[in-house]
C-alpha cells in the first residue's frame, strides 16, 4: 500500500480508538447490533467475590455435560437475581463453574445464594396473577424453619400459601398447544397428582403461581380441575422461554449437587487502592519511556512515541469493545506488551541506525531496516502469541480466571503492537523523513 | 570486539551462584501461598482501630474448630489471619462471630479460600500448561529457522535459559520468602508466566541476528558469527530492558501500591533475568552444543558444569 494510503487508515483507526475510549461512549446501536462500550474492570479492581463451584460427586463420576450446561444456566439465573452488573458465569473444564461477581458488597449473601437448592413452589394466587419476576414471600420455610408471623402486621406484604413444591413433579416437557404456541407439559408423582387434584378443583378459575426461588415464573390461570396428574402451562411462549420454563420446572433444584471449592473476596477499598496507584505509576513509566525514546532516537524516537500512544488508544479502545474484564494480571498482560511494542521499535531503529552508519542514503536505510528488522518482529511475537494460546486454555478450562485474563490482555496487546509497528512506525517513518529531508544525522537521529 | 562468548563459563558460574542457594532455601520449602496448598486467608479492618491480640484471634478460630491458624497485623487496625480451608458453614459464621466476640464492626478487605485439591491442581496445571508452551516454542522455532543448520537446536537453548529464568525468579521468590515474608501466590505464577513469555520472545531476537548473519558470513567460525550477533543486538537489549521495560516497572514498583510492589520487583528480576540469558546462556549454549564442549568439562575438571 502507498504511504498516504496507510496514513489514512491509520488516521481512521486511531480516530475510531479515540472514538470508542471517550468515558461516556453511547455504544453501538445501529442495524441489529447492540453494543454498549465500557471499561468492565475485574473484582480484584473494584472489589467483588468470586466463586469456583465443584460437582460434589465422587472423584471419577462421570458428569454428564447437558447436566453441567443446565446446572451452569441455573446459577447464572441466581446470579442474575442479584442484580450484580457484568457478573460472570461459565463453565470451566467438566466439574466446575465459576460465577465472578465484580461489584458485589455483600459476599456472604451472594455465596449463600449459589448455594440454595433452587426451591420450586406451587403458589395460591386467588383471583389476582402476580407479575412475572416478582419477589414474594411464602409460607414454606427451606429446612422446617417456620417464618416469624409478628412482623407480617407491621408491613403489608403479603405471605402467600404454598400449595405444593417442586418435590412432586415427575418429568416435563415442550410441547405444541392448539393454537400453535409452546406449551410446558407437566407430570406429577402419585402424591403430586392427588394433592393438585384435590386443589385445581376447589380452585377453579383461580390462578396458580409458579415461584423459582421466591420469584415468580409464570401465573397461569386454573382453567379446569386437574385430576389425571398432569397439565400444560400456556403462556405466550417463545420456544426459548418454553424450554428455559421447562428446564427451571424440571430442575428447580440443581441437577447436580455443588460445592464451593474456592472463593475470594476482595473488599471494594482494597480494589480502588490498587487501581488508582497502578494506573499512576503505568502514566509515570509511560512518560518517562517517551521523554527516553525522544531523547535517544530524535525523530524516530518522536515517531515512535505517537506509536506508542496509537497503540495505547488502540488497545484500550479493544479492551473496551470486546470487552475484556481487566484485572491486575490482566495489567501485568498489558505491560507486557506495551514492551513488545517497544521493542518492536527499537529494533527498527537500532538497524536504521546501523544502516545509515554504513553509508546508506535515507530512504534506503528506511527499508532495509524494516525489512531486516521484521523477521525477530514477527517471530518473537508469533512465540508469545503461541504462549498466550496455551495459557489461555489452560486458563479457561481451569476456571482460573487470573491466567486467562493475563493471557488474553497479552494476546491483544501484541497483536495491537505488530500493527503499530508495522503500520503505524512504518509509514510515519516514510512520510516524515520524505518530507523532512534531515541533513544533519547525528543530531536527528542520535547516531 | 566485545568478547562476550568467551567468558561464557564465568556468566554461567555467576548465574549458578545466584540460583543455588535460592534453590537450597526452595528445598527446605518454598513459602507457597494459599493458592498453591490450599487454606484462608483473611484481611480484615477494625473500624474502632483497636486490633485485638493474636492469641485472641486463634482461640476464636479454634472455637470453630479451624486449625494451624496465623495472625499477623499489617496497618494499624488491620490483620492478616491465615488459616486452613474453611468450609461453607464456617466461612459464613466467621465475620459475625468475630464482630461479636471482639465487639466491633469489621471491614473484609479480602477473604480467600482455597479447597486443598484445587490448590494442587492448580500446581499441576499450571505446570502442565508451562511444559506445553515450551514444547510448542521450541516445535515453532525449529520452523522458524528451518533455513539454518541445527534449527532445533535453537528451540532446545532458548528454552534451556528459559529455565535459567524461572530458576531466577523461584530463587528470588524463596529468598524472598525468607527474608521478608514472600509469599508464593497467583500473582507471583502471573509474574512467572510474564517472565516466562518474555524470556522467549527475547531470546528469538539474539537468534534471529545469528541467522541473518549465518546467511551473510558463510565463513566465519560459529563462535565468532554468534560473538558478532550478541554484540550487534546488544544496545537494542540494553535499551529494551533497561531503558524501557524495567522503567516501566520500577515506576509500578514505587507507585504501585503495597499489593503490586511484590510483583513489580519480580518481575523487574525476572525481565532483566530473561534478556540475561538471552546474552549469556542461550546463544553461548548454542556454541557448545556445536563444539560439544561437554567432552572437555569432566577431563579439566573443577567448577564448570551446565546451567540447566
Amino acid at each position: 500500500m502507498k504511504p498516504y494510503r496507510m496514513l489514512a487508515l491509520t488516521i481512521v483507526i486511531a480516530a475510531i480508538a479515540i472514538w470508542m475510549d471517550l468515558p461516556n461512549n453511547p455504544g453501538i446501536h445501529i442495524a441489529g447490533i447492540d453494543r454498549e462500550i465500557e471499561t468492565r474492570l475485574g473484582l480484584d479492581l473494584v472489589g467483588g467475590v468470586q466463586a469456583l463451584l465443584e460437582a460434589d460427586l465422587p472423584e471419577g463420576t462421570e458428569i454428564d455435560a447437558e447436566s453441567m450446561r443446565t446446572a451452569t444456566r441455573i446459577v447464572e439465573n441466581r446470579v442474575n437475581a442479584l442484580g450484580v452488573t457484568e457478573a460472570v458465569v461459565q463453565q470451566a473444564g467438566d466439574r466446575r463453574i465459576v460465577v465472578e461477581l465484580p461489584g458485589e458488597t455483600d459476599p456472604e449473601k451472594a455465596l449463600e445464594t449459589l448455594k440454595q437448592t433452587g426451591l420450586l413452589e406451587f403458589v395460591e394466587m386467588d383471583y389476582s396473577p402476580l407479575p412475572d419476576g416478582m419477589i414474594i414471600k411464602t409460607d414454606f420455610a427451606v429446612g422446617g424453619e417456620v417464618e416469624s408471623t409478628e412482623e407480617q402486621s407491621s408491613d403489608e406484604e403479603k405471605i402467600y400459601h404454598t400449595v405444593m413444591t417442586g418435590a412432586t413433579i415427575k418429568n416435563v416437557g415442550v410441547t405444541t398447544g392448539p393454537a400453535g404456541g409452546y406449551e410446558v407439559a407437566f407430570e406429577l408423582t402419585d402424591e403430586g397428582a392427588r394433592l393438585f387434584s384435590e386443589y385445581t378443583t376447589a380452585n377453579s378459575g383461580k390462578f396458580l403461581g409458579i415461584v423459582l426461588d421466591k420469584e415468580v415464573v409464570s401465573a397461569p390461570r386454573i382453567d379446569e380441575p386437574i385430576t389425571e396428574g398432569s397439565g400444560v402451562i400456556r403462556g405466550d411462549f417463545t420456544i426459548e422461554e418454553a424450554n428455559s420454563l421447562a428446564i427451571q420446572l424440571r430442575y428447580g433444584s440443581l441437577p447436580i449437587p455443588f460445592i464451593i471449592v474456592e472463593s475470594r473476596t476482595v473488599g471494594p477499598t482494597l480494589g480502588q487502592d490498587s487501581l488508582s496507584q497502578s494506573l499512576l505509576a503505568g502514566v509515570i513509566g509511560l512518560t518517562i519511556i517517551m521523554l527516553f525514546m525522544a531523547l535517544y532516537y530524535r525523530i524516530p524516537g518522536v515517531i515512535a512515541d505517537v506509536s506508542i500512544i496509537i497503540y495505547a488508544l488502540l488497545a484500550f479502545a479493544l479492551f473496551r469493545f470486546i470487552p475484556v474484564t481487566l484485572t491486575l494480571p490482566g495489567i501485568a498482560g498489558l505491560i507486557l506488551s506495551t514492551g513488545s511494542a517497544l521493542d518492536a521499535n527499537i529494533l527498527i531503529f537500532e538497524r536504521l541506525k546501523e544502516e545509515l552508519r554504513n553509508g546508506r542514503r535515507l530512504n534506503q536505510a528506511i527499508e532495509i531496516a524494516w525489512y531486516r528488522a521484521w523477521p525477530s518482529i514477527r517471530d518473537s511475537n508469533i512465540a508469545t502469541l503461541i504462549t498466550c494460546a496455551i495459557l489461555f486454555w489452560f486458563g479457561s478450562s481451569f476456571g482460573a480466571t487470573l491466567v486467562k485474563g493475563f493471557s488474553l490482555t497479552l494476546a491483544l496487546g501484541v497483536a495491537v503492537s505488530l500493527f503499530a509497528a508495522a503500520v503505524v512506525t512504518r509509514t510515519l517513518l516514510r512520510i516524515i523523513l520524505g518530507y523532512f529531508k534531515p541533513v544533519n544525522l547525528e543530531r536527528w537521529f542520535g547516531i | 570486539m566485545l568478547d562476550i562468548l568467551g567468558k561464557r563459563y564465568i556468566f554461567w558460574g555467576l548465574s549458578l551462584v545466584l540460583i543455588i542457594p535460592g534453590l537450597i532455601l526452595a528445598a527446605f520449602g518454598l513459602p507457597l501461598a494459599i493458592d498453591f496448598t490450599g487454606g484462608s486467608l483473611l484481611e480484615v479492618r477494625f473500624d474502632s482501630g483497636i486490633t485485638p491480640q493474636p492469641a485472641e484471634v486463634i482461640e476464636l478460630y479454634d472455637s470453630l474448630g479451624v486449625e494451624d491458624v496465623q495472625v499477623q497485623t499489617t496497618g494499624d487496625d488491620t490483620i492478616f489471619i491465615r488459616s486452613t480451608f474453611l468450609d461453607d458453614t464456617t466461612r459464613s459464621q466467621l465475620i459475625s462471630t468475630m464482630e461479636e466476640e471482639f465487639d466491633d464492626d469489621i471491614t473484609v478487605l479480602r477473604f480467600d479460600s482455597v479447597g486443598p485439591t484445587i490448590g494442587q491442581e492448580v500446581t499441576a496445571r499450571a505446570g502442565m500448561a508451562i511444559a506445553f508452551a515450551a514444547v510448542a516454542v521450541v516445535l515453532y522455532i525449529t520452523f522458524a529457522f528451518r533455513g539454518v543448520q541445527h534449527a532445533f537446536r535453537y528451540g532446545i537453548c532458548a528454552i534451556i535459559a528459559m529455565i535459567h529464568d524461572v530458576l531466577i525468579v523461584l530463587s528470588l521468590g524463596a529468598i524472598g520468602g525468607y527474608f521478608f515474608g514472600w509469599q508464593i501466590d497467583a500473582l507471583f505464577l502471573t509474574a512467572l508466566l510474564t517472565v516466562i513469555g518474555f524470556s522467549v520472545q527475547d531470546k528469538i531476537v539474539v537468534f534471529d541476528r545469528i541467522r541473518e548473519n549465518s546467511s551473510i558470513y558463510r565463513r566465519l567460525p560459529f563462535d565468532t558469527l554468534v560473538n558478532h550477533s550478541i554484540v550487534q543486538t546488544l544496545q537494542r537489549s540494553i535499551n529494551t530492558q533497561l531503558m524501557t521495560v524495567e522503567f516501566m516497572l520500577l515506576a509500578l514498583a514505587l507507585f504501585g501500591g503495597v499489593t503490586l510492589r511484590e510483583f513489580a520487583v519480580i518481575l523487574m528480576v525476572g525481565l532483566f533475568s530473561g534478556t540475561y540469558s538471552s546474552i549469556f546462556i542461550a546463544a553461548p549454549s548454542l556454541v557448545v552444543w556445536e563444539n560439544k564442549e561437554w567432552k572437555t568439562w569432566f577431563r579439566r575438571g573443577g567448577g564448570k558444569e551446565a546451567v540447566a
